[in-house]
């Protein structure tokens, strides 16, 4: 009898690669950003498995929330849903897969042939408390250089999709 | 049987494979625009898989977070300039957009 977290890693990373299996291979976009909504889903719960239960909470609100609502949004604005032509079709299929497929074979070949530097994992210990103090510690440039990004990305994204 | 780095790096490795594949091969700009994401998934996934079990600690999930950071401006801006591309060429297939000038 497999552990529990066995069985459910495998529950939730079947999840994620089938859906992005989806995401890539269905002409319709609209059904991939259905499809890319679930493979986040099992991401955040990989997360979860992860003990990083921050990042699980964050990876749901912002990609979830934010991002996909937005991929929706383009989806909505760029297609013309009179005509039914939400469809997309694919550039070249077998140049990429093979492409793509070589650089997995090679990703696989160094992942595993690599000597990582493991450590035992540190049991059940909660994440919040220590992001924030690292935060606003060691890594305080990068957190105000993110809210530069942030504002930039802001004030870029208003003047793209103002009229002129 | 117990899971280990190598599994989540495998997941990873396949996240990074299918969104490569998506990114190649698709016409919509915005089907480009999801591929990246489950690039940058496939990258998160990692640094989290590293930070439990190669001792990256908080660091990795911090990394994470300034790459959700860079994910959602970089989605606000690309769907900017997708809607301008679509304004002026009426479509949003990136083969179809060939010139620099409308």
């Amino acid at each position: 009898m497999p552990e529990l977290t066995t069985i459910l890693f495998y529950i939730f990373a079947f999840i994620t690669v089938g859906f992005a299996i989806i995401v890539v291979s269905t002409k319709n976009v609209m059904y991939s950003a259905v499809s890319l909504f679930m493979s986040l889903f099992g991401i955040a719960a990989l997360f979860l498995l992860l003990r990083a239960d921050f990042l699980a909470l964050t990876q749901v609100m912002v990609y979830i929330g934010g991002i996909l609502v937005l991929l929706i949004f383009g989806i909505m604005l760029t297609t013309k849903i009179t005509d039914a032509e939400i469809k997309t079709n694919n550039l070249s299929y077998i140049p990429a897969a093979f492409f793509t497929t070589g650089i997995f074979v090679i990703l696989i070949f160094v992942l595993y042939t690599t000597k990582w530097n493991q450590k035992t994992p540190i049991q059940n210990e909660e994440t919040i408390s220590q992001i924030g103090k690292a935060l606003l510690s060691s890594y305080v440039l990068p957190f105000e250089i993110a809210s530069i990004v942030l504002l930039v990305a802001l004030v870029g994204a208003i003047m793209f999709s103002r009229k002129k | 049987m117990e899971i280990t780095l190598y599994h989540y790096l495998t997941v990873g490795a396949i996240l990074f494979s299918l969104g490569l594949y998506a990114m190649i091969s698709r016409k919509n700009a915005i089907m480009i625009l999801m591929g990246i994401e489950l690039i940058l998934n496939a990258c998160n996934l990692n640094f989290i898989a590293f930070s439990k079990y190669g001792g990256l600690g908080v660091d990795g999930q911090l990394i994470s977070i300034f790459v959700i950071l860079l994910a959602v401006a970089e989605a606000a801006i690309a769907l900017a300039i997708v809607l301008n591309i679509y304004n002026n060429f009426n479509t949003a297939n990136i083969d179809e957009v060939d010139s620099m000038k409308d």
